[in-house]
């Protein structure tokens, strides 16, 4: 099992690049057994967040397991999360539109190192999903697979919170699996990743 | 309009250094260190270098678990993660045997000059806070 992060090794410095003398400790503190080396010294800022009325909308959709898109006025373009603007053509967009919760693996990563409380088990892929009708990906985590059988273009289905524990977040979207569908050929996703 | 709350969190895990570490040790263990500068004060808490010529420091010395109020400033209205859950005193304390002053926190109502005393926490893990507070010394002058 690998060392957990908090613990993981320390690279010295090269010998002679910097040096420090041992300091000279009162005997009353310098015998004590297990003298500190480390603190954990955590940081914390709490914010109130207001994700603003498209956001909103979206987030709403979300308590009923829907996913809400909005359009471009101009080209089309379906933008989720919404921000409520197009920032192509800079014009507020004002048609809603539902998007099923199934979608393209657009880019991915592996990560080795996980942080955060809802974090799952290390190594585990943290995808980008296109979702069908979408202009742009939405973030995701991808379960259920493989790791090495993971690759641009494969297709997924949402897997939703269970309906006693939906609210008002992105993260009733638990994760990301494979969908049995043919691939998408990875020249149609650019100019969405 | 959808509201929530959010925390950004980073959980940071420091080495200490042999000069910061025995000072936390000495707190685990009741004692308070200093550091002797170039000059022979006593820097407390210690520092790894001295201020003047930033030449290494390393003749470690214990100061005492009283002290004289420098500096202080009233908090009435704390905010979440300061100490002692309710209105206290920041101060500026020069430990006896210490030459600068340490800031910490004051459970009561003081002012420059008094003399306060360590009060230490039941539970101690080498760290700053192993110090619940200070508090007035009696009488003290």
């Amino acid at each position: 099992m690998p060392p957990a992060d908090n613990d993981r090794q320390v690279t010295p410095f090269p010998a002679g690049l910097w040096e420090q003398p041992q300091p000279v400790v009162p005997a009353a503190v310098a015998e004590v057994a297990e003298p500190v080396q480390r603190i954990r010294v955590p940081a914390s800022m709490l914010y109130r967040y207001t994700p603003g009325a498209a956001p909103s909308r979206f987030l709403r959709g979300l308590r009923d397991k829907r996913i809400l898109g909005e359009k471009d006025p101009v080209n089309g373009d379906v933008y989720v999360p919404p921000r409520g603007m197009s920032p192509v053509v800079g014009l507020p967009t004002t048609e809603q539109v539902e998007l099923p919760d199934r979608g393209t693996l657009a880019a991915f990563c592996i990560v080795h190192i996980g942080f955060g409380v809802n974090a799952p088990p290390t190594p585990f892929v943290s995808a980008l999903v296109l979702i069908d009708g979408a202009a742009v990906s939405v973030y995701g985590t991808l379960l259920d697979i493989p790791i090495e059988e993971v690759r641009i273009g494969m297709r997924v289905q949402a897997v939703w919170a269970p309906d006693e524990e939906l609210t008002t977040s992105f993260e009733n979207i638990r994760y990301w699996k494979p969908l049995d569908e043919p691939d998408v050929a990875p020249e149609l996703l650019k100019g969405h990743m | 309009m959808l509201e929530a709350p959010l925390v950004i969190e980073y959980p940071f895990n420091r080495t200490t250094g042999p000069v910061i570490g025995a000072f936390l040790t000495g707190l685990r263990e009741q004692r308070v260190l200093g550091i002797r500068g170039v000059d022979g004060r006593v820097v407390c808490p210690p520092v790894e270098y001295d201020p003047q010529t930033s030449e290494p420091l390393t003749e470690m010395v214990e100061v005492g678990a009283e002290g004289t109020v420098t500096s202080w400033s009233r908090v009435t209205t704390p905010r979440d993660g300061q100490p002692l859950g309710g209105a206290h005193t920041l101060a500026l304390i020069r430990l006896d045997g210490a030459d600068t002053s340490m800031l910490h926190v004051v459970d009561g109502e003081v002012v420059t000059g008094d003399r306060v005393r360590i009060r230490w926490a039941d539970e101690r893990e080498g760290l700053i806070t192993d110090i619940a507070a200070f508090e007035p010394v009696e009488g003290g002058v």
